[in-house]
Order: C-alpha cells, then sequence, then structure tokens
C-alpha cells in the first residue's frame, strides 16, 4: 500500500496518507456531524433500557409502546382510508391506514414536531452567533399569550388576515423578549444564560398573573376558571389530516418547514448569516474583520425569539385553542428544544430530524399512549422521557470523547492538533 | 451642586467615595419610601412616599452628576421602586396592610423561605470560584429534598434523611463534575443534563415508591431549636425565637464558607483554580482534584438545602417540588458577586419576596391575580442586577472554562 494511488479499505476508511490534512479534517468532521450524534441517541435509548430493566420492567415492552405511542407503526400498516382535506369529504385512495389510532398518534407527534422544530431553531440559531439561549421557553410563553390575546379578540375578521396577524404579533413578542438578553449582553454583557433563565420565570409568572383568577385576560364566561378565553375559530389553523375536534395535524407543520428553510439560507446564504457564524467562532477575530459583535448578539437573539415566539402561536392557534394556569406549569416544550438543538448539531436538517426523535418520544410517552403492560403507573413513562432526554444532552457534551474515540479506533486520523474542536 | 462637590472634596473626602454615600443614601432613602407606608407607620398620604422616594431620586441624581454610575441608577431605581410601592401600600386598605405586615411573621418566613436557597446558592459559591458553572443546582436541590424525605421516611429518623439527602445531591453532583471535568463538556449542557435528569430521577421513583397517594403524613420531620430567652420576648420572639435547626446550621455555613474560602490555604487553592488554572497546575495544585471536590460539595450543599425544602418546611414531596429555587440561588450567587455574605443577602430578599407573596392572598383573596406579581420581583431585581445598574458582578475568570491538562 505504499506506492498504489488512493486505496480504499475493506471498511471503506480511507489510506491516511493520501489526503492533505484539510481533506482529511473535512472527511473527519462530516462522518462526525452524523455519527455523532447517531452514536448519542442509540447510547441514550440503550441505557433508558438499561435503567427500566433496574426498575423491574422489561425494556422491549415499553419501547414497543413508546414506538406504537408514537404512531410510528403506522408507517408499515397497509389499509385504505379517505384523508380528510378540509372544506372537501374527498376519498383519495391511499396506500396507508389513515383513520386508525396509529394514524391519530402519528398526528399528534408531528404536532409536537412542528412546536419542538421552531423551539428547537431558537436555540440552534442563537447557538450560531456562540450564545446559549436558554430562553426558549420564555420566547414561547410570549409568543403563546400574544397569539391567544389577539387569537380570541377580533371574531368577525378574515381568517386568513387573523391568522398572519396573530403569527407577526407572536413573533415579534417573541423577538422583543430575546432581544431582551440580546440587548443586555450586546450592551453591558450580561451573560445570556443568567438574563434568559430570569426572563423565563417573568414570563411565566406573568401568564400566572394574565390568566389566573381575576387576571386581566381570564375567561369572561367561567370566572372561577384559571384559564384564558378561547381562540376564536376564524383564527383556528386548519387542519389538512385527520379530525380537527381530535388534534389533528393542522397547517403548522409547514410553518416549521418554512422556518426550517429560512434558517438554512440566512445562516448559510445571507450576510446576516455570514457574520452570525463569524462571531459565533470568534467575536475577536470578526471584530478584527469589522463585523459589529454587538448588533450581531442583538439580532442572532431577536430572530432565535422569532421561531421561538411562532412556536408559541402555532400551537396556541393549532391545537390548544386556550391557555390555563396547568398548561403554563406543566409546559417545557422550551427546554426540549435545546436538546433538540444540542442532538441537531445546531443545522436546519439536523434540527429537522432532531424534532422529530424528541416529538415521537415526548408524544410516545404521554400516559394516555402507554399500553398498560408497559408500566403499571402509566405516568412513569414521561419520567423515563426525561431520563433519556437528560442522557441524550450528557452524551452530547462528551460527544467530542465520542468522536476522539472514533476517530481513534476506526479512522486512526490524527487530527487532534489542528481541529477546532 | 458642584459647588457642594468642591467643598466636601476640600473638606478631605475623595469625590468617588462622597459619590457612593450618595448612591447608597438614595438606595435607603427609596426603601424606607415603601416602608413608611406600611404597618407600624401607616402613613396614609401618597405624598409621604413620593417626598422620601423623590428625595432619593434626587440624591440618584447627584450620585451620577459625581460620577457614581451604575450604583447612582441603582438609587435612582430604587427611589422610583419605593414611590410606585409605596403609593400601592397607600391605596390599600389599612387592614389588609395590617394582616399582611406583621413583622416577626414576616421574618420567621423570610428565613424559612431563603435557608434552602442559602445553602444551594453557597454550594454554587463553591462550584463557581473553582471555575465550574452550575446550572445543575435545580436538580441537585431536587434529589436531596426527595431522598432526605425518603431516607427520613424507610429509616425512620430525620439525621438518615438528612444524610440520604446530601449523598444523593453529591451523587447527581458527581455525574456533573464528571461530565465537564473529565470529559470536558459544555458546562452548562451538562448542568442542564442533570436537571433532566434529576427532574426524571425523582419523579419516577417519586411514584414507585408512593405511587398516586402522595407522602405519608406521619414522616420524621427535622426539629426546630427553642432559644429560651429570646423565645419569650415581645419582637424576636416570633421571629426568631423557635427555628428550625437546619436555619441556624445555614447562618453558620454562610460563616463558615466565607473563612474557608477568604481566610484558609483551602480557599486559597479554590479561587486559584477558578481565577488561573494554569498558574495553578504549574504551582503543583491539581485542578480537576479541586474541581471535583468544589462541585461535589456544592451538590452536597444544594442536597441539604433540598432536605431542609421537603423535611423542613413541606413536609411532604411532589414532582418538581424544588419549583426553580436553584436556578434563584444561582441568581443570589451573581447577586452577592460570588461571596457568601452578598449571596446570602440575596437570599434574604427573594426569601423576603416569597414570604410576602404566600401572604398576600391571604390577605386580599385569591381573586387578587396581581399578587402573582410580586413573585416575578426577584427574577426583574436579578434581571437589573445582572444588567450591571447595581455593581458589575465579575465572575471568577476561568468560570465555565474547562481545563485541559498539559
Amino acid at each position: 500500500m505504499t506506492d498504489g494511488p488512493t486505496v480504499e479499505q475493506p471498511d471503506g476508511a480511507p489510506e491516511p496518507e493520501s489526503l492533505s490534512a484539510a481533506e482529511r479534517l473535512a472527511r473527519w468532521q462530516q462522518a462526525g456531524g452524523v455519527v455523532a450524534p447517531v452514536i448519542t441517541a442509540v447510547l441514550a435509548f440503550l441505557v433508558g433500557g438499561l435503567v427500566v430493566l433496574a426498575t423491574g420492567s422489561n425494556p422491549l415492552v415499553v419501547y414497543k409502546g413508546i414506538w406504537n405511542g408514537a404512531g410510528l407503526e403506522w408507517f408499515y400498516r397497509v389499509g385504505s382510508h379517505e384523508v380528510g382535506l378540509p372544506l372537501t369529504d374527498a376519498t383519495v385512495w391511499f396506500p396507508w391506514d389513515t383513520g386508525s389510532a396509529a394514524a391519530e398518534n402519528l398526528q399528534q407527534t408531528l404536532l409536537l414536531t412542528s412546536t419542538l422544530i421552531l423551539t428547537g431553531l431558537a436555540v440552534a440559531f442563537a447557538f450560531r452567533c456562540g450564545l446559549f439561549n436558554i430562553g426558549g421557553q420564555g420566547q414561547y410563553f410570549v409568543g403563546a399569550y400574544f397569539a391567544i390575546w389577539i387569537g380570541s379578540s377580533f371574531a368577525g375578521m378574515n381568517s386568513f388576515v387573523h391568522i398572519v396577524f396573530v403569527m407577526v404579533v407572536a413573533a415579534l413578542a417573541g423577538a422583543a423578549w430575546a432581544g431582551i438578553a440580546g440587548i443586555l449582553k450586546a450592551t453591558v454583557g450580561a451573560h445570556e444564560v443568567i438574563s434568559t433563565i430570569m426572563l423565563n420565570w417573568i414570563a411565566y409568572y406573568i401568564g400566572l398573573y394574565l390568566f389566573g383568577q381575576g387576571g386581566p385576560l381570564q375567561n369572561d364566561l367561567q370566572p372561577f376558571s384559571p384559564t384564558s378565553n378561547a381562540v376564536v375559530e376564524g383564527a383556528r389553523l386548519p387542519v389538512f389530516w385527520g379530525d380537527p375536534l381530535l388534534q389533528g395535524l393542522h397547517v403548522g407543520l409547514f410553518v416549521a418547514l418554512a422556518a426550517l428553510v429560512s434558517f438554512w439560507v440566512i445562516i448559510n446564504r445571507t450576510t446576516l448569516g455570514y457574520e452570525v457564524r463569524a462571531v459565533g467562532f470568534n467575536p475577536e477575530a470578526a471584530r478584527y474583520g469589522g463585523i459589529s459583535v454587538a448588533r450581531n448578539y442583538f439580532l442572532a437573539m431577536a430572530i432565535a425569539g422569532v421561531f421561538a415566539g411562532l412556536a408559541g402561536a402555532v400551537d396556541m392557534l393549532g391545537w390548544r385553542f386556550s391557555i390555563g394556569f396547568s398548561d403554563i406549569q406543566s409546559s417545557t416544550i422550551g427546554f426540549v428544544g435545546i436538546a433538540v438543538a444540542l442532538l441537531g448539531r445546531n443545522t436546519a436538517l439536523g434540527v429537522g430530524l432532531a424534532a422529530l426523535v424528541f416529538g415521537a418520544l415526548v408524544n410516545g410517552t404521554a400516559s394516555r399512549n402507554i399500553p398498560p403492560e408497559a408500566f403499571e403507573i402509566p405516568e412513569q413513562a414521561g419520567n423515563l422521557s426525561l431520563t433519556i432526554q437528560a442522557l441524550v444532552l450528557l452524551f452530547i457534551g462528551a460527544d467530542l470523547v465520542i468522536l476522539y474515540l472514533w476517530a481513534k479506533t476506526g479512522q486512526k486520523l490524527h487530527v487532534g492538533r489542528s481541529s477546532p474542536l | 451642586m458642584s459647588v457642594g462637590v468642591a467643598a466636601i472634596e476640600r473638606a478631605g473626602l475623595d469625590r468617588l467615595a462622597f459619590s457612593r454615600v450618595l448612591g447608597w443614601l438614595g438606595v435607603g432613602l427609596g426603601v424606607l419610601a415603601f416602608w413608611l407606608a406600611l404597618p407600624p407607620v401607616t402613613a396614609r398620604s401618597p405624598v409621604v412616599p413620593l417626598i422620601v422616594g423623590g428625595i432619593g431620586v434626587a440624591a440618584g441624581l447627584w450620585a451620577l452628576r459625581a460620577g457614581a454610575g451604575r450604583l447612582a441608577w441603582g438609587a435612582i431605581a430604587a427611589g422610583v421602586l419605593g414611590i410606585g410601592l409605596g403609593w400601592l401600600a397607600t391605596r390599600s386598605g389599612v387592614a389588609e396592610l395590617d394582616q399582611v405586615w406583621i413583622w416577626s411573621a414576616l421574618i420567621a418566613a423570610t428565613l424559612r423561605a431563603a435557608t434552602p436557597l442559602t445553602f444551594a446558592a453557597l454550594g454554587g459559591i463553591f462550584s463557581e470560584r473553582a471555575g465550574v458553572v452550575n446550572i445543575g443546582l435545580e436538580g441537585m436541590l431536587l434529589m436531596g429534598a426527595f431522598f432526605g424525605f425518603l431516607g427520613a421516611d424507610k429509616l425512620g429518623s430525620w439525621e438518615y434523611g438528612i444524610v440520604c439527602g446530601v449523598v444523593a445531591g453529591a451523587s447527581l453532583a458527581l455525574v456533573h463534575a464528571f461530565v465537564s471535568i473529565q470529559l470536558r463538556a459544555d458546562q452548562i449542557i451538562s448542568g442542564f443534563a442533570v436537571n433532566f435528569l434529576a427532574a426524571g430521577i425523582t419523579g419516577y421513583m417519586f411514584i414507585e415508591v408512593y405511587t398516586d397517594q402522595g407522602t405519608p403524613g406521619d414522616v420524621p420531620i427535622i426539629p426546630s431549636i427553642s432559644v429560651p430567652w429570646i423565645k419569650d420576648m415581645s419582637f424576636l420572639g416570633p421571629a426568631i425565637g423557635d427555628m428550625n435547626v437546619l436555619i441556624w446550621v445555614a447562618l453558620l455555613f454562610v460563616l463558615l464558607t466565607h473563612v474557608t474560602l477568604f481566610r484558609t490555604w483551602i480557599g486559597l487553592r479554590l479561587r486559584s483554580v477558578g481565577e488561573h488554572p494554569r498558574a495553578a497546575d504549574t504551582v503543583g495544585i491539581s485542578v480537576y482534584a479541586v474541581r471535583y471536590v468544589a462541585v461535589v460539595l456544592s451538590g452536597a450543599l444544594a442536597g441539604l438545602g433540598g432536605v431542609y425544602l421537603s423535611n423542613g418546611i413541606t413536609h411532604s414531596f411532589n414532582e418538581n417540588l424544588s419549583a426553580g429555587r436553584g436556578f434563584i440561588a444561582l441568581a443570589a450567587v451573581i447577586f452577592g458577586r460570588w461571596r457568601p455574605f452578598g449571596a446570602f443577602v440575596a437570599c434574604l430578599i427573594f426569601g423576603f419576596s416569597e414570604a410576602l407573596a404566600l401572604r398576600l392572598p391571604g390577605a386580599y383573596g385569591e381573586n387578587a391575580a396581581w399578587t402573582t406579581l410580586f413573585r416575578a420581583l426577584p427574577y426583574v431585581v436579578t434581571l437589573v442586577v445582572v444588567a450591571g445598574v447595581v455593581g458589575r458582578s465579575t465572575p471568577p475568570a476561568a468560570d465555565g472554562r474547562p481545563y485541559v491538562k498539559q
């Protein structure tokens, strides 16, 4: 192998000597970019299975229950049913079953995925600028509050105008909320982790005030119920798959997908994205290169807030329609967004796939979806889901090591010194 | 005004010191503006807080001119807040004010609410002074709360409960330490992960052990200490005469932490690792060992705070009992500028706000949604502090940075 040209190893690994350092680095990162998240997720589920085993349940039964609860069995269930297109009762031939419990579960998984894409992007965009946006939850809340307020007012408004109006206001509200942390970071250097944690709690208590008993936005008809008014019919997002009364899949999914595309375009194809990434790589070098670091800190947080605010609007107009005390107290969707962004390595495609994984995990472990043979008490599945999320985060944190081991044992590439990692 | 400044400068007072005195005077007047509108004074005219707070704002403006900067803005903010809160108090009924503002009861409730925060904040100080950011305090508090309760329940004594809670908090901290020190993961990601982990573990075991029946009511609780001569005094008696053991321990630990950090070689080593790990390594201090000890200690302290929360205050456990207190403790660490006494003052402020928020609905009725907003006040204050209005907060230089041995 000394004098031959590029000789491929049986396992596909290229001959190290035949590649330049830059090529090796690129290949290593590319491979690591796909392999590390997959290893991370698989490891987390394996260890999660061990936890289940330790508590005396059968992990295979549990994971099958989660798989089915997430509606993933839908993909190999052949049947024929009508597709519930809005405003029509047309039946379309379809190779898969669309009206079963599996379809309903899948619809709900995709509902969660839509929201998680948006809260994941909120974390990922700030990350690309070197900022850790823990405030996705608060920005989601603020977006949701405005969505509820405007969505439950203006009953006679044109449906399309109303929905767009709500979306724009919720996005701006999220941007303003995140922008507070951005401005503090840009002007006085306040650490965004601390300020966004504080903003989360402020948004939380503002919500309890607004929709609590006697609060200004509390339900007009039920003065003793700590919940908001319902979003009017005209402002609800059309459902394109499934029963609108049973939380069918609404067009918010396309909002989320459009956000994914916008994220990719902004980051990879615009001056703003270039500057954001430059600041994220090295703020000092970016400043030296004539980029305003402060301006990009603010813009990155504000855009992150747009995504999270939209998540709130999509949730409220799509399937929740009202927000109450218990919804606010139990909401963690913004925090799951952190795990989504990290598992997706802050790229558009990665966030999309990670949102699907976590959407399935969260929905599959919802107590109503768990079969009785998996857990004696269905709430246990939600705690298992939390544990798996924690493990994913821990393994992501340690993925430098996974990459290192992988590179050392599999590839024998010695790029440690030149790697920007 | 500049004439006055010049006169005082001639009198030998440093200009900056003078502006600082003015600034603190303004802060004090702002607090006074609110206090005057409350029992026992209960000034009923809105003019009183307006005038006192107004003088406070003026002092702040003067301090600003004299060059106090951030402190001056703090004084102006305190003055405006004093006017606003004082005005609100004058609008409220006297009966409601008298019901809420029983100072001795408020002080007792403040100390109770501040104690779990204080333990966790002291833990945060140890960890951050050694250069490891500990967002996981929340999870460690939760672990302590659950396992402290479980230990007291199953082993039959509150002392065993404390041991279990402290060990549980320290174990979770060990995970954080291993991932963030040994594997050099991002400390914020790792800390966040252990929060999820604690929520999962405690939630799982809580349901596994206590099913959906909730926790039993006959678990041995942490006792209080009656101080013989204080107990019978008129004001101090109800305030501090009959406090829980762990409140006294918390006060003691604040002092101990201060002495350890700033008066012993242990503290010197710890701080050197947090400020300049390379230099510490060079003179033979094991950076990893010090960081491990600091992080595990922080988990043990947060765990102790958790035990007090479940076994000392609520006498029960529920899922997510910690409810964000770990994050408040983190804020207290920053508020107190990484110093034990500063953090303790911050914990008292946060504890006071919690105590107040608990008493308000009793006087004003469940329908007064605005009382909820008082619970957001600590977070707003922290945000203002982080923004640097009240003095700049500078973390230890190597805080948050993994150390790579060479």
